[in-house]
């Protein structure tokens, strides 16, 4: 296994009276996409989003490249090759799609190879090129969403449920895309509660509880372990689709 | 405005909403049927357009603060304060300048006059949201009483500095007087006001739209976390946005300084009804409805005060009560996340 | 006996104790102590902004409402009172129906300010409540038939307010026994026993609920309180005290307009005292209207001697000038509202303990 880009140690996160993360350990290993599986309530969210530095750990050590994230603000981390797509997709609805990817474009100008790529896979994004993104479609959106975090080479991608609410075609077209994206050796940290893409896309996996990590290991294994995973998950990842 | 594009022939919806700006026609029209005489008309609209668009210089900065900050800046009439007394100040120290017969000369104290007001106004605002916004974010009840007892204190120190009394501000001979097409009387300093007015709005509308700096601002209105999370410091996008509204208010008061030709302590307070009838009208967040805003509050004031001079104090708020009826978010509401 | 008069809400430091105590007993026996129109006069305001800064307490304090429009009420209820008694006769029928017309009409609008404050941001409530007050100006200074416009109104009172009446003959302790004591002790006593009652409200269920839905008005929601009613009923309870303030001032001055109800100055009065004496507390505006109202009337006399003293001294002389008195209550304000949020009488609780 490789070594480990982002590793988390002890991390607490306080949101007002409520303790959600209690000491989450766990490490993102280079080059792979790692899925983050848990019960809803689990802290999954809010794992990422302390990552980001959208909330502050309370406690803890957010090593990624030898940097600690916690001691530094959001846009800084981002800088660092940080992209983060949220649950909510986050895209600017009174932007148009061109707009979005600019923004997102933080070196310079659009890389034309780069666009290419993206809109062999997400062609949709190049017909509505000047439509306000509000105007999409949910997974035209996602589509979007997810162009903006990779329209540069980054090193870590923070993916949250990308597959929430999509119709299955749509949901094969999206794990068409990040295996693709995995051959960049681009590292994924996905959040995802569709057993298919866990099982298409994870190399490696962790899973959450009650604000904890209470199972880290390889993919294969888990989902070879339906034992297990009635354990972890309440459900089988079978049920989970 | 509101029909995901979907299959394969999807065509972009009509993306501006004309029906606010045709309520503007509406009322120069409805106006004209009222008053009859073209001359007249001519006159109160030029009036109405002009301080609709002086507003709209002082209202932009605001509307746009509050848009991307989530500030509301109940001291802001103090830069509109601050840019009248020091074009008041500058004025005087061209004296000769301003009382001379030729544009060239006139121009020569007014240009200095009106970048003074901008840069003092600038700084101020600088000052401002360092000292007593930057504390108070995200609170919104302390911003109000903050702002509000900032404005107390301000108004005072301007007495010391400036004294009690009204302050004349007088308008440059060249720029007194009205251009005579047939019947109809232009006054000079109105055309100016409506067309640095304008010039204003189409610089902002050209920034927000064709510049990066235009992108960040938009984007941060709808949802400033993702803007950071892309990589941006949109804290210093906000001091730049509120140094520019600060700007723009001052710029806003010495040209309605100018329109009055007179200065009180009171010009800030004075404008403040005005300027949030328009934000509300146009919608929180908004420069184009801002901007529509403003328009109508101007040709309303005018028409109506020459109609039915009774009513004319109140009419604007009716005007903004009719609209929210209509619209209860203004004009052009903003979509936040 | 105290303990039930003040509803339970005890001043919970001595220093805060002793200074009420202080000024209840000035105010009770200010025609004694304080000989002459002036002081009397003073105190009189006293009592008024205590009660009409109390009212706003109840709204800013306690619900977390900011309002600009309180001063309309306080106007509705001079207005009420001096067109009753211009339009009738100068008696306690008329202050009655004038009152009661002034209470119908600030319970009406500020059932409307109510319900209309739920449906949107504090900030945007704000702004409107400050367009109906300036709104609700313009109407009284151009209606000038109904309301004297910016004038006013003179009125007549009742035979037993009026200073030439006499109840005794001679003098009692130096201090004439006349109309202008019987109206100084009518306002006295109205506004202690309105500042009592807004004690008992806040004190209540119904200010408990109040204060948890100042906290977190979501949570108050989920837990079952239908919030708007409770604003609503808060809006009016201090809408309709501020109003009774109203008629007590119109009563005290024999007049009534737009400077000495109406002005955005007096709004801003009302902040400066609630923020400084203490948001939330009552007693704050107690402290606050106090402080405010003498330094008012005394403290300029202060500042002339000291503008006098620093003649000389480049914009001293105008800083210390007795017209910027203001400035400096301005400064005081967005001092308490950074540093001593709680304001004076929270402070005063703070270090008690």
């Amino acid at each position: 296994m490789p070594d480990a880009l982002l590793t988390l140690a002890g991390v607490n996160t306080h949101i007002g009276h409520y303790h959600i993360l209690q000491g989450v350990d766990c490490a993102v290993p280079r080059g792979e996409l790692t899925m983050l599986l848990g019960r809803n309530g689990a802290g999954k969210t809010t794992t990422l989003r302390t990552i980001m530095g959208l909330w502050r750990a309370s406690a803890g050590e957010i090593r990624f490249d030898g940097v600690d994230l916690a001691k530094h603000e959001t846009p800084a981390i981002a800088d660092l090759g940080i992209a983060y797509v949220p649950e909510s997709m986050g895209i600017f609805a009174g932007l148009t799609v061109h707009e979005n990817l600019v923004l997102a474009a933080r070196r310079g100008p659009l890389d034309d190879a780069r666009l290419e790529w993206i809109f062999r896979f997400f062609p949709a994004l190049k017909k509505f090129w000047f439509l306000p993104a509000g105007l999409l479609s949910g997974g035209q959106k996602q589509m979007l969403a997810i162009s903006r975090a990779i329209v540069e080479p980054r090193k870590l991608v923070l993916v949250d449920e990308p597959t929430k609410g999509l119709a299955p075609s749509i949901i094969n077209n999206l794990i068409e895309a990040f295996r693709e994206l995995k051959t960049t050796s681009t590292t994924i940290l996905m959040v995802e509660q569709n057993f298919h893409a866990a099982r298409s896309l994870g190399d490696s996996v962790v899973v959450m509880d009650a604000g904890r990590i209470v199972h880290s290991g390889r993919m294969a294994d888990l989902a070879a372990d339906e034992a297990l995973q009635t354990r972890l998950l309440g459900l089988s990842l079978e049920v989970h689709q | 405005m509101s029909s995901p594009a979907t299959g394969a022939d999807a065509l972009p919806q009509s993306r501006i909403d004309f029906v606010p700006i045709l309520l503007v026609g509406a009322i120069a029209l409805g106006a004209f049927a009222l008053i009859r005489s073209p001359s007249t008309w001519v006159t109160l609209t030029v009036a109405g357009l002009a301080m609709g668009l002086l507003i709209f210089i002082m209202a932009s900065g605001l509307t746009l603060v509050f848009g991307l900050m989530d500030v509301m800046n109940f001291a802001h009439g103090l830069f509109i304060a601050i840019g009248a007394y020091v074009a008041v100040s500058v004025m005087k120290i061209f004296g000769a300048a301003a009382a001379a017969d030729s544009f060239a000369a006139n121009l020569g104290a007014i240009a200095p006059a009106l970048l003074a007001s901008i840069v003092v106004a600038g700084l101020l605002g600088l000052f401002f949201e360092r000292v007593i916004i930057r504390p108070v974010y995200g609170q919104h009840l302390k911003q109000i009483l903050i702002t509000t007892g900032g404005m107390i204190v301000a108004e005072q120190l301007i007495h010391v500095l400036w004294g009690p009394d009204q302050l004349p501000l007088l308008r440059p001979p060249t720029l007194r007087g009205s251009f005579l097409i047939g019947d109809i009387a232009l006054e000079k300093f109105r055309l100016a006001a409506v067309v640095i007015g304008l010039a204003i709005f189409v610089a902002l509308v050209l920034v927000l739209n064709r510049t990066k700096l235009g992108l960040l601002i938009r984007a941060g209105v709808e949802n400033k976390e993702m803007v950071e999370a892309m990589g941006y410091r949109v804290r210093r996008l906000f001091v730049a946005v509120f140094v520019t509204g600060a700007a723009l208010a001052g710029l806003g008061g010495a040209l309605w300084g100018m329109y009055q030709e007179s200065v009180t302590v009171l010009i800030g307070a004075q404008m403040m009804v005005l300027i949030f009838i328009v934000i509300i009208i146009g919608g929180l967040g908004s420069v184009g409805g801002c901007f529509v805003g403003a328009l109508l509050v101007g040709l309303v004031a005018n028409y109506v005060g020459y109609l039915s001079p009774k009513i004319a104090l109140g009419s604007n708020i009716l005007l903004m009560v009719i609209i929210l009826l209509w619209r209860p978010q203004g004009l052009y509401p903003m979509s936040k996340q | 006996m105290i303990e039930t008069l003040l509803s339970g809400d005890r001043p919970r430091s001595r220093v805060l104790a002793a200074t009420l105590a202080a000024i209840l007993v000035c105010l009770a026996a200010a025609p004694f102590l304080f000989p002459g129109t002036r002081a009397l006069d003073v105190a009189a305001k006293v009592c008024v902004f205590v009660l009409l800064v109390a009212s706003y307490d109840l709204l800013l304090g306690y619900t977390g409402i900011v309002s600009f429009a309180h001063t309309m009420f306080f106007g509705i209820g001079g207005y009420g009172v001096a067109i009753a008694t211009t339009r009738m006769d100068p008696t306690w029928g008329a202050i009655a129906l004038g009152t009661a017309a002034a209470l119908v009409i600030s319970l009406a609008l500020s059932f409307l300010i109510g319900l209309f404050s739920l449906r949107v941001k504090a900030i945007f409530f704000a702004m409107i409540t400050l367009a109906v007050a300036s709104f609700f100006a313009i109407l009284a200074s151009q209606l000038s038939n109904i309301t004297g416009g910016e004038d006013g109104i003179t009125f007549k009172v009742p035979e037993l307010l009026r200073p030439g009446f006499r109840l005794l003959e001679e003098p009692l302790l130096g201090v004439t026994i006349g109309g202008r004591l019987i109206t100084y002790y009518l306002v006295f006593c109205a506004a202690l026993v309105l500042f009592l009652a807004l004690l008992r409200a806040v004190n209540s269920p119904f200010g408990r609920v109040l204060q948890a839905i100042r906290e977190n008005d979501f949570r108050a929601e989920a837990l079952g309180y239908r919030t708007v009613i409770y604003r609503t009923i808060a809006n009016c309870l201090g809408a309709a005290v501020a109003t009774l303030a109203g008629v007590l001032y119109a009563l005290w001055l024999r007049y009534t307009g737009p400077n000495t109800t109406l002005d955005f100055a007096i709004m801003i009065d009302i902040l400066l005292m609630v923020v400084i004496g203490g948001m939330g507390t009552m007693y704050g505006a107690v402290l606050g209207a106090t402080i405010f109202v003498v330094a008012q009337n005394y403290l300029q006399d202060l500042m002339k001697l000291a503008s006098g003293a620093a003649k000389g001294i480049p914009l001293l002389p105008d800083l210390l000038h007795p017209d910027r008195w203001l400035l400096w209550f301005g400064v005081l304000f967005v001092l308490s509202v950074y540093y001593f949020p709680r304001g004076i009488v929270g402070q005063l609780r703070a270090w008690r303990t």
